[in-house]
This record gives C-alpha cells, sequence and structure tokens, in this order.
C-alpha cells in the first residue's frame, strides 16, 4: 500500500528431493500420471507393523542442499512424530524433523551488485510427503471422497528462511534462487506445475521504523511464481490498508483464491493444531560424520553464482551472457563442452553468443530442452569455429544453425551443400562486383557525386547476387576500387 | 511324577526333532495330532482365534518333503502358533481387536518368515490382550482365554493365547510379544518358559506395534532348551527394522550347560517387598537357593529406581499408543462404523466401537501426556527415568551377571477379578517393566507352585546377554521337575 508500512516475510519452501525410491521404502517415485494407488507398499500405505527404513540417497541429497545453502550441518539429528489426522495421511502421522534438524542457520544469496542481499535459512529439515484426495460427485449428487497414496512416502525437504524478505518481487526471487540451486546439486526437478516445489509464505507488516514484527498470517500452497507474487503483494496490501483503517491482523491461516485473486482466511490460530510432536522410535538418530559431510562437499556441484562468476573470469564473457548461460546447469555444462570443442583459438565470448543469441532463439521458440536439441555442443562448436575463422559469415551460419537444429548433420557439410561458405576470393567476387555497378549506374554515380553512403546498397546488392556469402570485407574493398578504376564512365568526383 | 512322553504333542521340540529325524513320524501326523488336540481342548482354553488348518497340512507335507531331501534343523517340521498381532500374509490378524475385523495383512512379519524358512508349521494364531494391552487376556475382543491350570483363572497376557496353548499342548511352541511383560507373566501363570529378548534383537518387523521402543517378540517353550532353539531362528538384525541390532547371534542352545560355578545372581531388595502373594515369594526364594546350589554366588543388589518403572511405563507406553494407534482411522482396512455422517464423525464412531475400554484409556493418557505444555512434565521427565533405571541396572550388572526376581507378584487369578480395577491390573507387571524401560533381556522359567496355580521366576540379563540367563534357566531346570508337571486337563484331553 503505501510507504508507512513494512511488509516482513519469511518462506517456507519444500522440495520433493530427487530420489529413485520413496523415503522409507522402495516404493519408485515416478508416479506422475500413474493410476491412483500402483506406486504403493504397506510401508508408504501405513500398514500395521511395517517400519520405515530411511532412504540413504535422500540424506545424501539433503546434505547436499543444506551445504550448497551455507548451512550447519548437525552430526546428530532426529525424526519427529507429527500427528493430524487426515486420510491422505496413512499412519495418522507425518514423519518429519522437529527439534532437532538435518541443516540449519544458513544463507542464500540474491541480487546483484548494489541490490544484493543474504537471506538467512533457519532451518532445512527432511520428511515425508502425504498422499492425496481426490474429491468426487456421484450421479446422485454425493459428494466423496477418494485417497491416491502414490506420493505418500515421497522424501521431501523443507527450506524455512528467515523473516527477512521485504517485498513480493524479492520473494519470488528468493524461490527462483532456491530452485536454481537445488536443480544445480541435482536435489529436485524443482517443478512448480509438478507440486515438486511448494510454497508457503508467512506475511505480517508494521509500521516503518517499527522493530517488533506485527501478527503473522500463514499463506498456504502458493504452486507457481506468479501465485508467490500476486498472493503476497495482495495480503502485504489488505494487511496495510486493515492497520490503515485502524484495524488488526489476527494471526491466521490464509488461502490464495488465483480466481478471485484474494487471499481467504482459513483457520484462525485458536483452532491450530496441536501436532504432538515426539521422537519417532522407530528410526535409531539420524548421524552425519565429519568426514561424510566433507566427503559429501567434495561431490557437490559448482553453485550458480560461483560458476557465474568463474565464466568472466575465466572465459571473459559478458557479465550478462554470463548470468544467462549459469541459469541453468544444463546450460553452463553445455557452454563449457562447447568451449572444451573450440579450443583455446576461438574466442569464448563469440561461443557464448551463439549459444545465448541464435541457439536460446530456437529452442525458445520451440520451448525445447537444451539437453534435447540435435546441436551437440561439438556441432555448435564447429559452426562457431567456422564463422571465427571466416568460412562463414554469421547471417549464413544462422541459416546453417537452423538447419542443423531442425535436420542434424555437420554445419561443415551443410554450408558447403548449400553454397554458403563464405567467397573471399576476388576472383570469383570481382565479376559480381562489376555486374552490379554495371546495373546500377544511378547508384554509382550518385556515390561518384560524393554520396559515399550508397556504398551500402552496393554492397547489400553484392550480398544478394551471392545470397549472403561474400565476405563483407572483401567486397568493400572490391567495390571502392572498382569505383575508383573507372573514373571516366562518370563525372570525376573532384 | 508323569513325565514320559505319553504323546507327541507333549513333547519339547527337541524330542519332536528326534522323532522327525527318526521317521518315526511325519511332520504331518504330528500337525494332525495338534490340530485334534486343539479342536478337543480349545472349546475350553481358547487359546487360539484363527486355526490355519489347511496352511498347517500344507506346511507340514512340504517340511516332509524337505526332510526327505535330506534337509534337517531344529524347526523344520515343528508345528507351533503365532500371537494374533504378528502378520501373517493372507491370515486374518486381529491385535485381540475389533478395529481390526476382517484384516489380512498383505506380508509377512520378519519372524514368520524366518520360522517359515526354518520348516515351521503354523497351526494358528492366538488370543491376546487388545492390542497387547492387559496382563489376563480378557482385553481381547475375540474371546475369554482360560488357564489350563484352572479354567477359572486367567493365563495372563497379553499373551495368554501364546501361553496358554504351549501350557495346554496345543503347539510345540508360539510366539506372544513382551511390551512391560507380556511374555514373561503369561508365561509364569501358566508353567512355561516366556523369554523377552534385547531389544533390538529380534526384528519387529511385521509385529502390530505398541509401544514401539518397548516391543519385541519372544517365545514361549515347555523347556529353556526349546527357547534357545526358538530365538536362535527368529534373533538378528532384518534390514526392514532400523532398530534391529546388528549384533551377532550366538547358537544359543549350544551355550546351555548345567554348571554355574562362577555365576553371580544378583537378588534386588526393591523386587522382595510387600504385595507379592507369600507362596510365590516362598517358591522364588527356593529358586534362588537352588541356583546358589548349582554353583552361583548371590549377591544383593539395589535397583532404588524400580518404583518409578510403573508410573514412567504408563506415560512412555500410552504416549506411544496413541501415536502407533492413529492410524486405525477406518479408511484403509479393517472395521468401518456405518454411523458417520462425514470424515469426522466417521473418525469418532469408527474408533469408539472399534477400541476397547482399556485400549482408549491408553489413547487418551497417552494424548494428554504428548499434548503442548505438558510434554516435558510427563514425556521427556519419563524418558529421564527411563535412563536412570538403565543407569541402575548397568550398575548392578558390574556386581552380577544374571539378576534373579519373581516374574509376577501372584499366580494365575480368577477371571473377572482385577478388570474393574485398572491400578491392580497393571500391579501384575510390577517386577518384569523395568527390565522391559532398561530394553535388556529377562527370561521366566517355572519354580514352582502356589495353591496349585504355578510360580515363574524372573532371570534378567545385560544387553545381548540372552545366553546367560538360558544358561542359567536351562541348569536350573534340569535341576527341578516343575517344567515337567502337566495341567490335569492336558491328561483328561488324552493324546
Amino acid at each position: 500500500m503505501d510507504a508507512q508500512y513494512e511488509p516482513v516475510i519469511g518462506l517456507e519452501v519444500h522440495a520433493q528431493l530427487l530420489t529413485r525410491s520413496k523415503m522409507f521404502c522402495r516404493c519408485g517415485t515416478t508416479y506422475a500420471g500413474a493410476a491412483a494407488n500402483t506406486h504403493i507398499c504397506s510401508v508408504c500405505a501405513g500398514f500395521p507393523g511395517v517400519l520405515p527404513v530411511i532412504n540413504e540417497h535422500a540424506v545424501e541429497l539433503a546434505i547436499r542442499v543444506g551445504l550448497a545453502l551455507n548451512c550447519d550441518i548437525a552430526e546428530t539429528s532426529r525424526f519427529d512424530r507429527k500427528h493430524y489426522p487426515y486420510p491422505d495421511l496413512p499412519k495418522g502421522y507425518q514423519v518429519s524433523q522437529y527439534d532437532l534438524p538435518l541443516a540449519s542457520r544458513g544463507y542464500v544469496t540474491v541480487g546483484n551488485g548494489d541490490d544484493c542481499q543474504q537471506i538467512g535459512i533457519v532451518r532445512v529439515h527432511m520428511e515425508e510427503d502425504t498422499g492425496r484426495l481426490l474429491h468426487r460427485t456421484a450421479a446422485d449428487g454425493t459428494v466423496y471422497s477418494l485417497v491416491d497414496l502414490n506420493r505418500s512416502g515421497v522424501p521431501l525437504l523443507e527450506i524455512v528462511s528467515e523473516p527477512e524478505i521485504h517485498s513480493a518481487a524479492r520473494a519470488r526471487e528468493y524461490v527462483m534462487k532456491l530452485r536454481q540451486i537445488l536443480r544445480y546439486i541435482g536435489a529436485s526437478s524443482g517443478n512448480m506445475e509438478e507440486g515438486a516445489l511448494r510454497c508457503d509464505a508467512n506475511v505480517s507488516v508494521r509500521p516503518v521504523g517499527e522493530q517488533t514484527l506485527g501478527a503473522k498470517v500463514e499463506i498456504k500452497n502458493l504452486n507457481s511464481f506468479r501465485m508467490i507474487d500476486r498472493a503476497i503483494q495482495h495480503e502485504i496490501g489488505r494487511q496495510s490498508q486493515a492497520l490503515a483503517n485502524g484495524g488488526r491482523i489476527e494471526q491466521e491461516t490464509r488461502g490464495w483464491d488465483e480466481a478471485a485473486g484474494i487471499t481467504l482466511a482459513q483457520r484462525t490460530k485458536e483452532y491450530a493444531s496441536d501436532y504432538r510432536y515426539f521422537p519417532e522410535p522407530d528410526l535409531p538418530p539420524l548421524t552425519v560424520s565429519e568426514d561424510r559431510r566433507k566427503a559429501v562437499l567434495g561431490r557437490l556441484a559448482e553453485l550458480p553464482d560461483a560458476r557465474r562468476a568463474r565464466f568472466i573470469s575465466q572465459y571473459g564473457v559478458t557479465a550478462d551472457d554470463a548470468s544467462v548461460l549459469t541459469t541453468a546447469r544444463e546450460t553452463a555444462d553445455y557452454f563449457e563442452a562447447v568451449l572444451t570443442h573450440l579450443g583455446e583459438r576461438v574466442p569464448a565470448r563469440l561461443a557464448a553468443s551463439w549459444v545465448t543469441g541464435e541457439l536460446f532463439r530456437l529452442l525458445n521458440r520451440d520451448s525445447l530442452p537444451i539437453t534435447e536439441t540435435r546441436v551437440t555442443p561439438e556441432l555448435l562448436a564447429e559452426l562457431v569455429g567456422m564463422v571465427h575463422t571466416g568460412e562463414v559469415n554469421r547471417g549464413s551460419g544462422r541459416m546453417v544453425l537452423e538447419e542443423f537444429y531442425e535436420t542434424g548433420g555437420s554445419p561443415r557439410a551443410i554450408a558447403t551443400e548449400r553454397g554458403l561458405m563464405q567467397i573471399s576470393d576476388t576472383d570469383t567476387l570481382t565479376p559480381v562486383v562489376r555486374t552490379v555497378l554495371d546495373n546500377h549506374e544511378r547508384a554509382v554515380a550518385e556515390f561518384r557525386g560524393g554520396k559515399q553512403q550508397v556504398i551500402g546498397f552496393l554492397l547489400g546488392q553484392v550480398m544478394k547476387q551471392t545470397r549472403g556469402t561474400a565476405d563483407s570485407g572483401t567486397v568493400r574493398t572490391l567495390l571502392l576500387r572498382e569505383l575508383s578504376e573507372e573514373p571516366t564512365k562518370g563525372p570525376v568526383p573532384h | 511324577m508323569r513325565h514320559e512322553i505319553q504323546a507327541p504333542e507333549g513333547a519339547t521340540v527337541g524330542d519332536m526333532r528326534q522323532l522327525l529325524d527318526a521317521r518315526e513320524l511325519s511332520s504331518v501326523e504330528l500337525t494332525e495330532a495338534y490340530l485334534e488336540r486343539i479342536t478337543a481342548l480349545d472349546e475350553r482354553v481358547r487359546s487360539f482365534v484363527t486355526v490355519t488348518r489347511d496352511i498347517a497340512l500344507e506346511h507340514a507335507a512340504d517340511a516332509d518333503r524337505r526332510m526327505a531331501s535330506g534337509e534337517t534343523g531344529p524347526l523344520l517340521g515343528v508345528p507351533m502358533a503365532l500371537k494374533d498381532l504378528l502378520s501373517t500374509a493372507g491370515i486374518a490378524t486381529t491385535c485381540g481387536s475389533r478395529i481390526l475385523q476382517g484384516y489380512h495383512p498383505p506380508y509377512d512379519a520378519t519372524v514368520y518368515a524366518r520360522l517359515r524358512d526354518a520348516g515351521a508349521v503354523l497351526l494358528g494364531k492366538l488370543n491376546m490382550d487388545e492390542f497387547a494391552m492387559g496382563s489376563s487376556t480378557e482385553n481381547s475382543a475375540l474371546a475369554i482365554t482360560a488357564n489350563p491350570w484352572d479354567l477359572a483363572t486367567v493365563p495372563g497376557g497379553s499373551s495368554g493365547g501364546s501361553a496358554a496353548a504351549v501350557a495346554a499342548g496345543e503347539a510345540a511352541f508360539t510366539l506372544g510379544s513382551d511390551t512391560g511383560g507380556s511374555v514373561r507373566q503369561p508365561a509364569s501363570l501358566c508353567g512355561v518358559v516366556g523369554l523377552k529378548p534385547t531389544y533390538g534383537r529380534v526384528s519387529r518387523f511385521g509385529l502390530i506395534a505398541f509401544a514401539s521402543s518397548l516391543d519385541q517378540i519372544g517365545p514361549l517353550t515347555r523347556t529353556v532348551e526349546d527357547s534357545a532353539l526358538v530365538l536362535s531362528v527368529i534373533a538378528g538384525q532384518d534390514p526392514l527394522d532400523s532398530t534391529s541390532a546388528t549384533v551377532e547371534v550366538p547358537d544359543y542352545h549350544a551355550l546351555l550347560g548345567e554348571d554355574l560355578r562362577g555365576l553371580r545372581v544378583g537378588v534386588p531388595a526393591e523386587y522382595f517387598v510387600e504385595g507379592t502373594e507369600p507362596g510365590v515369594e516362598a517358591a522364588v526364594r527356593e529358586g534362588i537357593a537352588q541356583l546358589e546350589r548349582l554353583g552361583a554366588e548371590l549377591v544383593d543388589v539395589s535397583l532404588p529406581s524400580t518404583g518409578y518403572a510403573l508410573s514412567t511405563y504408563y506415560i512412555i507406553a500410552p504416549a506411544e499408543v496413541s501415536s502407533n494407534l492413529s492410524r486405525y482411522d477406518g479408511v484403509k482396512y479393517g472395521y468401518r462404523s456405518a454411523d458417520g455422517a462425514d470424515l469426522i464423525e466417521t473418525y469418532l464412531s469408527t474408533r469408539d466401537q472399534g477400541f476397547g475400554a482399556e485400549v482408549k484409556r491408553r489413547i487418551m493418557v497417552g494424548t494428554y501426556a504428548l499434548s503442548s505444555g505438558y510434554y516435558d512434565a510427563y514425556y521427556l521427565k519419563a524418558q529421564k527415568v527411563r535412563t536412570l533405571i538403565k543407569a541402575e541396572f548397568d550398575a548392578a550388572f558390574e556386581r552380577c551377571d544374571v539378576i534373579a526376581s519373581p516374574t509376577s507378584p501372584s499366580v494365575a487369578f480368577k477371571i473377572g477379578s482385577r478388570t474393574a480395577d485398572p491400578l491392580a491390573m497393571y500391579l501384575s507387571d510390577v517386577f518384569t517393566i523395568p527390565a522391559s524401560m532398561a530394553g535388556i533381556p529377562a527370561i521366566s522359567v517355572p519354580c514352582g507352585f502356589s495353591d496349585g496355580l504355578p510360580v515363574g521366576m524372573q532371570l534378567i540379563g545385560r544387553a545381548f546377554d540372552e545366553a546367560t540367563i538360558l544358561r542359567a534357566a536351562h541348569a536350573y531346570e534340569r535341576s527341578t521337575e516343575w517344567h515337567m508337571r502337566r495341567p490335569e486337563l492336558v491328561w483328561s484331553a488324552g493324546g
């Protein structure tokens, strides 16, 4: 609203870990699109007598995330049971971590330059996902619900930030950064549409200058960046308005109504659940030795910020290109693979511009991930090399790229076959230049009359005749030579 | 004294092994004999809630084939039965509760899988207090089991069916579960041997949980030797149970002996106090004297926190109950009330109608103990006392190798005599609960009679030192004849 209130936002992000099996059993996690209850067993369906066995890969990924978020990793953490009754929770409790989380006290850096901010991470803990309810209405109007436990027991991380975010845009930026890091280290797909990344926001406002926090409202299930932005924006406005009107903010849980574009009250604190946490007796404490922590750190992929900085310093690419190239790990890997094939002789900047420019234009047009294009790093390197040595010019290179992007095949073969190899040979170009001059007497006259810029038009005509393959530098030299060699055909310029 | 083998089904596991290996009897014949006996006796004893006749005969035929192909093993072809909280795929597993009505587990408990691998024959499933909560088996929603020594008395609990079946000769051995004494106390009341192994010694996978940090599966047998044989088969680490220990499993049977010289037997003053029936105390004191005659050295030890064990147990166990039993909501399996108009009502009426009074009492106590604001005062404090109890046992075991005590303060009591007074019922476990809280092994071995009913002596050992209590119990048993006595009922049923 107006600048008299300052919003304070903390985020709780749930990320599904990229494991092949569930948190406590061997059921697979690739249930997307599968029929209900086809990826379940006695353990994740909570049958009597079953016991959990922790997925070591989930622990490995959780430690990775903790380290990537600059957290302390607890030598001993513990699982606890969080109780609440709901049919999507087959045991009647969720195995989570309560007072001894795996990782705590970290931070994430968002923004650039002067706008750079470190947002504190309170804790990162592991837990299991719940199943899902499918609400149905029978032909006679009876409303009923079906339980699908395919998702039940999928490993989740809950990442809790400090309440250090002061705008909806920054909140969104923070979640994007988290997602980028999670993807980089292979911990989560971060796919919000599929629910692999989910966000709850705690929003309060206070008069500017006030130190104590206002009453906190939790907005549940913000499942897209757009929702994060809109819901928080709306909630800040709602609270500021209420305070400005002399009202009070109730501590409560609200939901986002996407259609109406407003947040709606769900439950107030009076009805808040008592989760009756207590240590999970079926699991021993989780211990992470210093050796293991170091080993995971050693295996940790280079993080986006570090990679971006290295691209600038090591390869001399522009800051903007470095940002684009490091947004996703796959792109950065691709770029570095191109460089490997190019070798030292070609400047990395040129390769960067081909990746972020021409290749991205095609990929974006077709919404194709860089990992699925026919343009392998090796092929792109070949093309960039040809551009660098002048075997094809940039324009022809673009046409070659478009062709092997569609069909595959070698850039050199395509350029040769299509006659797109650059012509720098004066013997070949001289007749073309002469023909153009013969056919454009008026332009020639204008040039000789002092209108130097007509050279551009003539150059264009030569390029047209050679279907863009002529080397423009050579053509320019030839044009100037021819124009100066035949002064008799027109008035003398001086 | 009549102790010669009159009928194969009255024999020990060791005796049966000889008969089977000598081909004097096939597993199918043995199994049929047990099934007949169950038919003849169980209307009166009511140990069984399910008799798996067809499955038993199938298992027996399979065992006969395995024996014919030259295989042998202590339990191959031996008929047994399981407490009805051990999951058996496709076979009703009720946990003594209405709420699991119609429930057939989709998988086998690890102990059952191990017994099957060893070739044991499943005769059926045994009655128990609902969700193993009780000391008399009167809390079963399915039946009241009688003590074979006196059909008007209880068999103890919660593994009452498991103890009564062995006492009545309805199975060669059985498995029960012990959370606060549920194997040892009914073994004591029914005059059989009952072992609670160290927490983590036997996999709990497939054991329907009562109190996860205390539950442990143990054998009920006619002799200590049989107990050692069964334990060797069911013990050991299980990848499906993260709390099962990686400690190596010795050959318990090979470690049995009859000489107790050098063994130090601790006698804790706190276990010989007012409230124990004089006949029980006299029998146990005589049992301890017998250990001394066998060469053991008696040592006075002190376990001062014993008096707090019971109340501490009744915080921790119900807390875990309130959690473990929250899955029974009528949505996925078992009983569902048709009375609910919506989700919450369905939950409430399902649980109201599905659970018995004792189970509800413990769910409520446990829910309270874990509630926000009470957790520190109850659950956390109870855990601290538990640590103290453990430490006291550790200290005592620096001065002795085995601790001897009564198993139960009383012999079998009349059916219905304690049901109105939960606290009196809880006191049945006053001597068995401390070892449960400490997670250490303990065995109950018959040591005499009082008012014509069996008395059990408890021998408690160090963690993972089942071998020593088995050795002491075995030496004791070999020097006495208590374990050879059989209830009249057994003889009257013929063989």
